[in-house]
């Protein structure tokens, strides 16, 4: 666990070095965060996934499998991978501020 | 868990799918796809009976095998009535969809869109007389073992 300054304040990070608590995120903190992972711009189709991926979390406590995610989201597979290059689980799930995904799909 | 060996991170993995049963293909396709999901480069090479779950008019239909698997639990002369095998697989496909685990069509297709590289064996596709036609539209190319390795370059090769 560390914590490291993001915009002028310290934040909490895990073992993954994802966010740690859920309310310093914000969408400031998401472009900073998308930058560390070479994400340069956060267009409209990155925030389709953040949101989603937040609104699963909020709602069922895990972050969603990519087959749910591309599913319900209306972003399909290729698309992701090119949203968040370089795995998109753990990426998208960093960028939202979420922990890292459990689950094997 | 964070990687806090002292090994570098695996960049690349190709895993050989060389069983034709429902337990048989699916290890190597969670494999492959996770391995994608986490940024790994990916090769899926399917063999001898692996290759079923490739052919367009096998691919739906993989059983699970009820004989000769101890760990089914199911004594021989059981699991050899007709409709056994039938049965456990409808089971098993139903556990496997509740854990968000897509049939093996589309699997295959999500690992493909993933940029997993999809391969069949030359050999096989000379012994069992089939062409790329028979094969559905995910499968990149057929390839000899030669050229498995050296797609392979750089890999952990994963044999199931």
């Amino acid at each position: 666990m560390a914590a490291r300054e993001i915009l002028g304040k310290m934040l909490e990070f895990d073992t993954d070095n994802h966010l740690k608590n859920r309310d310093d995120w914000n969408e400031q903190v998401a472009i900073e965060l998308a930058k560390e992972e070479g994400i340069l711009e956060l267009t409209d189709r990155h925030w389709l996934v953040i949101n989603f991926m937040r609104k699963e979390y909020m709602e069922k406590g895990n972050a969603p499998s990519i087959r749910k995610l591309t599913k319900e989201s209306g972003v399909e597979t290729k698309e992701l991978y090119s949203l968040f290059p370089k795995g998109p689980a753990k990426k998208a799930a960093k960028v939202a501020g979420l922990p890292k995904p459990t689950g094997c799909i | 868990m964070e990687n806090t060996s002292n090994y570098p991170p695996i960049e690349k993995v190709s895993i050989i799918v060389s069983h034709g049963s429902l337990e048989g293909v699916y290890p190597g396709l969670i494999m492959a796809n996770g391995a994608r999901m986490a940024g790994i480069e990916a090769n899926l090479f399917f063999t001898f009976f692996g290759m079923e779950a490739i052919v367009n008019k096998k691919m739906d239909k993989l059983k699970v095998a009820t004989v000769g698997n101890p760990a089914m639990h199911i004594p021989t002369i059981l699991g050899s009535i007709p409709g056994m095998s039938a049965f456990a697989t409808s089971m098993m496909k139903k556990e496997i969809e509740k854990i968000d685990i897509p049939p093996v069509r589309e699997f295959l297709t999500m690992i493909h869109d993933a940029g997993c590289n999809i391969y069949a064996c030359k050999a096989t596709v000379d012994m069992f007389h089939l062409t790329k036609s028979d094969f559905c539209d995910e499968v990149d190319d057929i390839i000899s073992v030669g050229q498995f390795y050296e797609v392979s370059a750089g890999a952990n090769i994963i044999f199931t």
